[in-house]
């Protein structure tokens, strides 16, 4: 793993809603990022992982460029890319795709696979017509399909092969860093070991970043060389994913981990489970946000929000943010 | 109640046709599976194995096309489908089997109150099979149901459940909902409920949540529960036992334990190599699921086994059963835990 930073996030936040309504009163404003600092460095698969509302796709959306940022700063190989009007800001940014969570509704259904990919090149300027077929057919021998699947329509693909074809489409941009939104989801298990495997030898053999998007423990574990996790809108652990998950530090990474499946059967009664569900994003508690779900919560909890600090001394580059975070 | 041998729920070499326009689909072939009294039991397999089929099956809700070739599901010696049949005279279901399905957004109807809808069953059927409640008057059995009802919603964990019960579905989140659903199915006392990946769309900490009430609550109330997943980490979690299904056809079945540390049949071991935990270099089961409509002979794994021989494609290889397990392949010969 090389240290050189490719993308670093820092202080960002994102917010829907704000201004007034159409009559009456102001809206009330969602901060779905706050404050996200955050570092890609080269060829590494970064995950990151929370429940539903914690602001990861919001996240992803504002590294592409698709949302803009409130406040704060993304720089993208050295250059500033923040602070512009979304058009401009996705122009800035040309080194960074998305694979769609569900790549099977992103494919048009009156289209074939072959007129779709092509349009992607067209889009991005590729003008010579035997280039743009040369990349296609490059790209989907990558993701282990051929081109007689050029003159197919999506319904007659299976779940992989949508997926793999999502993902073709992107790498015949050329990307350098990849963001993979929930990779995995509705796919059975045999497929998914095999898509897995696939974005594994693609990262490798064309050194590619991933940005792993999922809420599914046991592939990030496989997938990703460190993890950052999210709750609320912000990052409350990070670090290597050996290091969180042997040792994690803050109560709900904890907790997240011990809710997650594993094969070895075990009994539920003594799986300790979070109570209630997290609170509304518009309603944010004062203090750490996770302080009204934490068996741990006093009122330092309550008055002050931690930030992110080394968990221990020796721990590199593990940092987690809780005032009674486990050493 | 008789002592757990009996079964409770026994489905026998079932199969069920489904016609098409192109062909007689065969969903399923020759299904054996066993409900004791108290136990959870899940349904493991890759979609397209015939799971939801099955949960179809026993609730009488074949679709139209659809018939049972051979076999039968019977419950507590009652037969709830026989050989021809596309359902029983009298299903069970909502008053002896419950139903609790993947997607609740999907299965509440958005513009009625969630206690119009919760209420609807107990209408139907009333609150169990001998109701003193059938022949009151409307306002009264009303009461007695919303009752009822409140109390459910408290079984369920739901947060203040009288005022519940006058909302609509979206004032709940994807947890509350799952939990509305779950006091539906339970509405007119069932002896069993089937569950169709009841987890699948929510988080892993709302999925905690849930496994453990399920379980709380079939040991308090003394119900079984089929439970039909493809997450195997869920089926550690929360089942007792399990069945492996492969293309219309179950393949393996035994305690969770036992199966999941020593799987007998080559799909079952190769299935359990590709969750991530256990996953040597990512590679999945090469080849897919077959169609239906042109299921290969004899074992519908042997196009894809690799340790196929000959025998594999002329017959059904023999269900061999030991120690509570079954294993359909030729090359078991025996079980033992």
């Amino acid at each position: 793993m090389s240290a050189a930073p490719i993308l670093s996030l820092s202080d960002i936040t994102t917010v829907y809603g704000g201004g007034k309504r159409a009559f009456g009163g102001p809206r009330a404003e969602v901060r779905a990022v706050d404050g996200v600092s955050l570092e890609l460095r080269e060829g590494e698969a970064l995950g990151l992982v929370g429940e539903s509302g914690c602001g990861k796709t919001t996240l992803a959306k504002t590294i592409l460029g698709l949302l803009t940022e409130k406040s704060g700063s993304i720089r993208l190989g050295g250059q500033v890319v923040s602070g512009l009007r979304p058009e401009a800001a996705r122009r800035a940014r040309p080194s960074i795709h998305y694979v769609h969570q569900d790549p099977g509704a992103a494919l048009d259904p009156w289209w074939t696979v072959g007129h779709a990919l092509d349009e992607t090149l067209r889009i991005h300027g590729v003008r010579d017509r035997r280039e743009r077929a040369a990349r296609i057919a490059e790209m989907l021998m990558a993701v282990g399909l051929d081109t007689s699947f050029l003159s197919r329509y999506p319904h007659e693909l299976s779940g992989g092969q949508q997926r793999r074809i999502g993902l073709a489409r992107i790498l015949t941009l050329r990307p350098r860093i990849v963001i993979l939104d929930e990779p995995t989801s509705g796919l059975d298990l045999s497929v998914q070991a095999t898509v897995l495997g696939l974005f594994n030898d693609l990262r490798h053999r064309l050194g590619l970043t991933y940005l792993f998007v999922s809420h599914d423990l046991s592939v990030v574990r496989r997938m990703c060389d460190r993890v950052a996790i999210m709750y609320l809108g912000r990052i409350v652990e990070i670090g290597p994913t050996a290091q969180i998950f042997a040792a994690p530090a803050h109560h709900y990474t904890r907790a997240l981990l011990a809710a997650s499946p594993t094969l070895t059967p075990g009994s539920l009664d003594d799986m300790p489970s979070l109570r209630d569900d997290p609170p509304s994003p518009t309603a944010v508690p004062s203090g750490c946000a996770f302080r009204t779900r934490c068996a741990h919560a006093d009122e330092q909890c309550r008055v002050e929000r931690p930030d992110l600090a080394a968990v221990t001394d020796t721990a590199h580059g593990h940092l987690a943010a809780c005032h009674h975070a486990f050493p | 109640m008789s002592g757990t041998d009996t079964a409770l729920l026994e489905i026998r070499d079932l199969s069920v046709a489904v016609g098409t326009d192109e062909g007689t689909a065969s969903i399923l072939d020759g299904v054996n599976l066993r409900l004791t009294p108290g136990s959870i039991h899940g349904v493991v397999g890759e979609s397209g194995c015939g799971k939801s089929t099955l949960i179809k099956a026993i609730l009488g809700l074949l679709p139209a096309r659809g018939r049972a070739t051979e076999g039968s599901i019977t419950l507590q010696g009652r037969a709830l489908l026989a050989a021809g049949q596309k359902s029983a005279a009298q299903s069970a279901r909502g008053r002896d089997i419950g139903f609790i399905p993947q997607d609740p957004l999907l299965a509440l109807n958005p513009v009625f109150r969630v206690g119009d809808q919760l209420r609807e069953a107990m209408w139907q059927y009333g609150m169990s099979a001998d109701d003193p409640q059938r022949n009151q008057p409307r306002a009264v059995r009303r009461r007695v149901y919303d009752q009822r009802l409140v109390e459910l919603l408290r079984a369920v964990q739901l947060p203040d459940p009288e005022q519940a019960l006058q909302r609509y579905p979206h004032q709940f989140s994807g947890g509350q909902r799952q939990r509305l659903l779950i006091a539906a199915a339970l509405a007119c006392g069932p002896q069993i409920v089937l569950a169709d990946e009841p987890t699948t769309a929510l988080d892993v900490t709302t999925q905690l949540q849930i496994l453990k009430l399920l379980r709380q609550l079939a040991r308090e109330r003394g119900l079984s529960m089929l439970f039909v997943t493809h997450d195997f980490g869920v089926v550690a979690q929360l089942c007792d036992t399990v069945t492996v299904m492969y293309a219309g056809q179950t393949i393996e079945s035994g305690p969770v334990a036992a199966t999941m540390s020593n799987p007998r049949h080559p799909y079952t071991r190769m299935l359990l190599a590709c969750h991530p935990e256990r996953s040597q270099e990512l590679k999945g089961i090469p080849g897919a699921v077959p169609s239906p409509l042109r299921a290969p002979s004899g074992c519908r794994f042997h196009p894809r086994c690799p340790e196929m021989v000959a025998d594999c494609q002329r017959a059904r290889p023999e269900a061999v059963s030991g120690a509570a397990r079954m294993v359909a392949c030729v090359h078991c010969h025996e079980v033992a835990a």
